[in-house]
């Protein structure tokens, strides 16, 4: 029935999202079910000083890939390795030490000229989804209005280079970028206010300035549901006064042990419902093509592998799996 | 309008307010998410208010309903003043004034173009290369030398007693410190040169020549052609430029200048939160505050509210039985009153996980500043001058 395969049967998923949303949790615990579900997945940071490692409570990821489990690899992009391992591969030069001067040169342009770190990084990860190294690469892409600018560089390269192999090469990342069947970006949102505006523009932003399919936007942290239908109404009854001291004999508590539960399940159910009306504004506004998922917060102590563990299940549960 | 009440900066502030008053540009930073934005705005406020003077908040990327609750239809790279009107509707009366701006960074590129080009057939053919405008569209680098260039300018041009910024994400928040560097060390590099002699004297010479062979096979040679040209406009306003950014770099170290990081207490906010304050310490710039924001309430961790929480899980049925016959007004069926006293006990304790993981982030915090304060999770989202203030109030003494 469907028409576009499933977010992990694609080769390439980029994951995106206004930074603090959980953008790295949700590349983490997508990359784990992935290889959990038989998959070669490999995970890649592209910001070198991103954090990815600690979700897997592993070392610092590197450029040269490491295993963490069973068919999940995880490597940190790093442009100036990224541009080596190019040169070794495209250019036959095979000492670069020889070239050490061009070769800082070089990282340099990387550095300072338009794009070029851009394309360094997308045509790694391009790279390793032609030459089948894995079934699935997951990004953990930059934040919001970063990841465009990274998306559209093959475009933009291809378009401004007129002639010579910059040409070529970024020829078959536009072809491999635009297919919706191999790559899609992933928006991971937030239910409060700036998330939900900043995902709304970039879903725009993706759709007219990149090539790259845009497949889901992933609503995380998502509060529970204190209250059912005439329970709010009760707890409404149990904040009077008179209540409030039958709940503390009750408990065996004094009242001032008792009034914290209640403020905070107030703070609760108001949290919850601002955040609803986020929720809602991203259901009314999502285009229909763009499947939205919900991940629940996770009122967890750790950060760490059981929680990616946790988020992961969720988000299995969510994908129907 | 009354004057900015200024005081002379000194190492130990121990207020948000005695800080503000003390410095004339206050850079605030964080990672994504954490109310950068809010808290800055939420700073220029309580300066326009208490202080007094002609207070400017300059932001990146503000949302629309932020620009709304300062009055603006829209944040411009103009700077736009915030009416008085909206202070006395949040019930004040300011002593100064409040002014807001965004950055354009295209809009900041072209008047930077225009200052420093020789003369207007340079400054044309520069607006119009098609390298520039993907430099100053597209890409992101160019963004964090720009915000910085424009505080810059601004603050130069004395118009303003404090300035307020808020700037991109922690992590490019570093290549914000080191973009007026590396701006300057470009534009004095060899590669400038080396990339732009053949194009002038067609004369390559022997050290630089596997340099354009491969580079030739790289890029292809009408790229470099263009990059050339680029380089070779944007090298007549080469002295200006370099300049500008060694003055843009010294502007951050001076005493007027502090920073203020603004962090919650996830993990993850944390860990750059003290990222960046290495980093500042690194670079000798001065770090006046640490903002905690959306800190959950210290009931949380009350003793006796968990073991009450505790108890309430464990007796939901005999305590809804007891408190059901005591309830004033309509009957309650126990059953229902166990469940509604199951899910309070139940979210308070799933809340008090979070409370206990902040308190030891908290802890865990190495270097702080003088001034830490800390701003309550509010029940609603800040979309008004009101909820500035408020929130302002909990930050400032």
């Amino acid at each position: 029935m469907p028409s576009t395969p499933d977010l992990l049967d694609r080769r390439l998923v980029f994951v995106t999202g206004k930074g603090g949303v959980g953008k790295t949790s949700v590349a983490a615990a997508l990359a784990l079910l992935a290889s959990r579900r038989g998959k070669r997945t490999l995970v890649c940071e592209v910001d070198a000083k991103g954090n990815l490692a600690d979700f897997f409570e592993a070392p610092p990821n590197t450029f040269e890939p490491q295993e963490l489990s069973g068919g999940l690899y995880a490597m940190a992009m790093d442009t100036e390795e990224s541009l080596k391992e190019y040169l070794r591969l495209q250019l036959k030069v095979p000492l670069l030490a020889r070239i050490g001067p061009l070769a800082r040169s070089l990282d340099f342009v990387a550095n300072a000229a338009p794009g070029v770190k851009e394309i360094l990084t997308v045509g790694k990860l391009c790279w390793e989804v032609r030459e089948r190294h894995y079934d699935l690469v997951v990004v953990d892409a930059p934040a919001s209005g970063h990841v465009v600018g990274q998306l559209a560089a093959p475009q933009a390269i291809n378009e401004l280079v007129k002639v010579g192999r910059v040409q070529d090469q970024t020829r078959w990342m536009v072809d491999l970028l635009s297919d919706p069947l191999t790559t899609a970006a992933v928006i991971v949102a937030a239910p409060e206010e700036m998330p939900v505006t900043e995902t709304l523009e970039l879903i725009g932003r993706i759709r007219t300035e990149t090539t790259v399919r845009l497949a889901a936007v992933i609503v995380n942290k998502v509060l529970p549901e204190l209250f059912g239908r005439g329970e709010e109404e009760l707890f409404g009854r149990l904040r009077a006064p008179e209540a409030v001291s039958a709940l503390a004999g009750a408990v065996g508590a004094p009242v001032s042990g008792v009034e914290p539960l209640l403020d905070a399940a107030q703070l609760a159910v108001t949290l919850r419902r601002t955040r609803t009306e986020h929720i809602n504004r991203l259901r009314s506004e999502v285009p229909a093509d763009v499947e939205l998922l919900y991940v629940p917060y996770l009122f967890t102590r750790s950060h760490g592998v059981r929680a990616t563990r946790n988020l992961a299940e969720a988000l299995g549960a969510e994908l129907g799996y | 309008m009354a004057r900015f009440r200024r005081e002379a900066p000194s190492e130990s502030a121990g207020s948000l307010e005695q800080l503000l008053a003390a410095r004339e540009i206050v850079i605030s930073c964080g990672s994504g998410g954490v109310g950068k934005t809010t808290t800055a705005a939420a700073m220029a406020a309580m300066a326009a208010v208490h202080l007094g003077g002609t207070v400017l908040v300059l932001t990146v990327d503000p949302a629309r309903r932020l620009a709304n609750a300062l009055g603006l239809e829209r944040f411009g790279n103009v700077e736009r003043r915030v009416p008085d009107d909206l202070f006395r509707a949040a019930g004040v009366e300011p002593r100064g004034e409040l002014w807001a701006a965004m950055l354009d960074t295209k809009d900041s590129w072209d008047a930077l173009v225009r200052t420093h080009a020789p003369d207007p057939a340079t400054r044309d053919a520069i607006l119009s290369n098609p390298l520039y405008q993907n430099i100053t569209g597209k890409f992101v680098q160019s963004h964090d030398y720009i915000a910085m260039e424009r505080l810059y300018e601004i603050h130069t041009s004395g118009r303003y007693d404090l300035i307020v910024v808020d700037t991109p994400p922690t992590r490019h928040a570093i290549d914000f410190l080191e973009a007026p560097e590396r701006m300057a060390d470009f534009f004095s590099s060899r590669l400038l040169r080396w990339l732009t002699t053949p194009y002038r004297s067609r004369l390559v010479n022997a050290a630089s020549r596997p340099f354009y062979s491969i580079a030739d096979r790289i890029l292809g040679s009408q790229f470099l052609e263009d990059i050339a040209e680029f380089f070779i406009l944007f090298q007549t306003m080469y002295d200006g430029f370099v300049e500008r950014a060694r003055a843009v770099e010294r502007t951050l170290s001076e005493r007027r200048t502090t920073f203020v990081v603004v962090s919650t207490l996830e993990e993850a906010p944390v860990r750059e939160a003290e990222f960046f304050i290495r980093a500042l310490s690194d670079r000798d710039l001065h770090l006046g505050a640490l903002v905690l924001n959306k800190v959950l309430p210290g009931y949380f961790l009350d003793e006796a509210a968990t073991a009450a929480a505790e108890e309430l899980v464990r007796k939901a049925d005999p305590v809804a039985a007891t408190v059901a016959e005591q309830l004033a007004g309509e009957v309650v069926d126990p059953a229902d009153l166990a469940r509604v006293l199951r899910e309070v006990a139940e979210s308070f304790l799933n809340y008090r996980i979070i409370a206990t993981r902040e308190a030891e982030q908290r802890k865990e915090l190495g270097v702080v500043p003088d001034v830490v304060a800390a701003a309550p999770f509010f029940e609603t989202d800040i979309f008004d001058l009101a909820g500035l203030l408020r929130m302002g109030e909990r930050i400032w003494r």
